[in-house]
């Protein structure tokens, strides 16, 4: 039998049937639902009369709308007082009690970005096809499942039919060779991927990710490079399977348990590329050379390390990519030569499906400790990704730190993100997010967005601008 | 799905890399629990000076006069022309929504993002790539006339020009078949319902927890 990759290995075992032409019916296994993407697709099953082919493969959360403080939370969607956000949850709520679909509420402990929740309840599972009408739906992919986002017409499709009609992807493996340095984390790796081979570089691929400083990863890690694959492109990131991945399910609702699990702990050792399995491109990184990352522009390749100065348009000699840069600089109000950990910031935003999770949140703790947010910051929030996660941040204390620091420590949600609820930021104030795009207006009409890590966002909250955590973490 | 077969409209030059789908509509319209009325708000930050919000009165709002889609000479275009990585980031199917409901047909670039291409061809809006040089021709033309029009022939896959040029462009046989003949493709899956059945049978026994 030829070799195969991963991402091979979980087509070929979804192929309900493949046309000549290529194009093949590809089973589902778990479908994410949350309120903006779904009601269009409900709608379009009820005024066609047709059904959920299998309702016990759908999870639904209401994230993107919720709104994140105290006071708009513990009532329903009563506390939501953008009322067309509240008729969009609301509609949620109904589509699922009407096709019996299991929900999490909004009051729910376990309700969430839908991104954190699904691994957390051990819904997202090594071997599966996982779908949601989201695009960072690659995230799963951290657990060698094949994940990708889809449009409202696909959420549609696969409610009805189970399948998805899909062309295979080519194989692209990114390989981030040994260790990086203390301070640089999950997040400046996919960066510094990014910034490697831009924002359009996985167009048409599956990347799957490998390498010793993946493998290090924890599996909450390789969820934060997997999420990010799509903003290089790839609909899909992968990683192998490996201990890490079982240990982290273990135990969890959704996970099976039993003879079961040890079933499905057996078949899941295939889940990894074999050894000659061709690639149509590979792709290698030095992890030691990759420094805590800033993106400076409007897209996510417009990235650098801490250490760099905003770069020149004039230096680019490809006309679109120079007026690309030109574009950038005005509306992110940088100046070519300035070095990054000169710029001040206004906000900072801590959550996202990229970075709420428990360690994101410890990460920032931790530079939080004992510190106070810089005076020129007029709102650092922490955003937890789920119930579930808030309450095992708060069983450490971390709220506290948070608190006494003068963060804000908010309900889970999307919240700051993309902008739909209240959290967002005004027209030319500055934001260090660990979110996942710095499109123009992403986070508020003319908010200016520079991704980072949990750990430099924290950083630039107390400094007032960006600063190197590695040399915070020599004077500590 | 409206059939696209034979289309002769108006073109619209975009010259930006990397449109992403937060530039094709913004998220505040993104509440919507409908699939249309979002033309007016097509590019929202990029066409009005002042960000816009659900339900207000859009043509009553002051307009970046420079911006492609409120400049005279491009009114009533169908046809997009667009640059590389076109429709990147976001999957929400909203901005295929935004183009289709303003009036777009067609759209022409070097290159698309894999989930707004996947999205156009569910809604009749076909994203037809051509190389970057021929683009660049477009763009150039377009500059030099008053009224630049192209008329697209799905059947034939060609892109013909005012002055009868023709340029050749590649699509899926499945989703030329979807495109011609307006096909929803929901039905079509459901002609292979055994087969699905058939599938779900043999994976619950290698698989169980799959279906738990």
């Amino acid at each position: 039998m030829a070799a195969k990759t991963l991402y091979d290995k979980l087509w070929d075992a979804h192929v309900v049937r493949e046309e000549e032409d290529g194009t093949a019916l590809l089973y589902i296994d778990r479908h994410l639902v949350h309120e903006v993407t779904s009601p269009q697709a409900f709608e379009g099953l009820r005024l066609a009369g047709r059904s959920l082919w299998r309702a016990n493969s759908i999870l639904a959360v209401p994230d993107h709308n919720v709104p994140t403080t105290k006071q708009h939370r513990g009532n329903g969607t009563a506390g939501i007082d953008d009322p067309v956000a509240k008729v969009q949850v609301e509609t949620l709520n109904k589509n699922c009690e009407d096709f019996n679909v299991k929900e999490f509420l909004m009051d729910d402990i376990r309700q969430g970005i839908v991104h954190v929740i699904g691994p957390e309840q051990g819904a997202t599972l090594p071997g599966m096809t996982v779908v949601c009408g989201d695009s960072h739906t690659s995230t799963h992919g951290a657990f060698g499942a094949l994940a990708h986002g889809i449009g409202t017409s696909e959420v549609e499709h696969v409610m009805a039919t189970q399948c998805l009609i899909q062309s295979k992807m080519k194989n692209m493996l990114i390989s981030v060779d040994g260790k990086v340095q203390a301070g640089v984390t999950a997040k400046d790796i996919v960066l510094a991927i990014i910034g490697e081979i831009g924002t359009a570089g996985g167009t048409g691929y599956a990347i799957e990710f490998a390498g010793e400083a993946i493998r290090d990863l924890s599996i909450e890690g390789r969820m934060t490079v997997c999420n990010m694959a799509i903003e290089a492109g790839a609909r899909a990131g992968m990683i192998a399977v490996d201990q890490t991945t079982i240990d982290y399910i273990k135990g969890r609702p959704f996970a099976p348990t039993g003879e079961t699990w040890d079933k499905a702990v057996e078949a899941w050792q295939d889940l990894v590329s074999d050894d000659d399995a061709e690639f149509d491109l590979v792709v290698r990184l030095d992890a030691a050379k990759i420094e805590p990352q800033v993106t400076w522009g409007t897209s996510p390749e417009m990235v650098l390390p801490i250490s760099a100065t905003i770069p020149n348009p004039a230096d680019e000699t490809d006309a679109v990519k120079s007026n690309g840069i030109q574009a950038a600089l005005e509306y992110m109000g940088l100046k070519a030569g300035e070095a990054i950990d000169n710029i001040n910031v206004d906000k900072v935003f801590i959550g996202s499906c990229t970075n709420s999770r428990i360690e994101d949140i410890r990460e920032a703790a931790k530079i939080a400790q004992g510190n106070k947010v810089a005076k020129n910051i007029k709102l650092a929030m922490v955003v937890p990704g789920s119930g579930l996660v808030k309450h095992q941040a708060e069983e450490e204390g971390l709220d506290k730190i948070f608190i006494d620091a003068g963060f804000e420590w908010r309900e889970p949600g999307c919240s700051m993100c993309l902008a739909m609820n209240a959290d967002r930021l005004e027209p030319g104030e500055r934001c260090a997010s660990t979110s996942n795009r710095n499109f123009e207006g992403r986070q508020g009409q003319g908010g200016r967005t520079h991704l980072v890590s949990p750990a430099m966002a924290a950083a630039a909250a107390i400094h007032g601008h960006f600063i190197d955590i590695r040399t915070l973490a020599k004077e500590a | 799905m409206e059939k696209f077969t034979v289309h002769k409209g108006i073109v619209v030059p975009l010259d930006r890399a990397n449109v992403d789908t937060d530039a094709i509509i913004p998220k505040q319209y993104l509440k919507s629990v409908k699939k249309s009325g979002f033309g007016p708000t097509l590019f929202d930050d990029w066409r009005y000076k002042v960000a816009g919000e659900p339900g207000m009165d859009h043509s009553k709002r002051e307009l970046h006069k420079d911006f492609v889609l409120n400049q005279a000479r491009y009114q009533g275009g169908s046809i997009l022309l667009a640059r590389e990585n076109f429709g990147c980031g976001s999957s929400r199917e909203h901005a295929v929504w935004a183009l289709t409901d303003y009036g777009f047909r067609t759209i022409i670039a070097p290159s698309y993002a894999d989930i707004f291409f996947n999205n156009s061809f569910k809604n009749g809006l076909l994203p037809i790539v051509l190389s970057e040089q021929i683009v660049d021709a477009i763009f150039s033309e377009i500059a030099s006339t008053d009224t630049y029009e192209l008329t697209i022939d799905l059947e034939k896959q060609e892109v013909i020009t005012p002055t009868g040029e023709v340029f050749s462009f590649e699509i899926d046989a499945f989703r030329k078949h979807c495109m011609l003949n307006g096909l929803d493709d929901i039905g079509l899956t459901l002609q292979y319902a055994d087969d699905i059945r058939a599938y779900e049978e043999k994976r619950k026994q290698e698989a169980p927890w799959l279906f738990a």
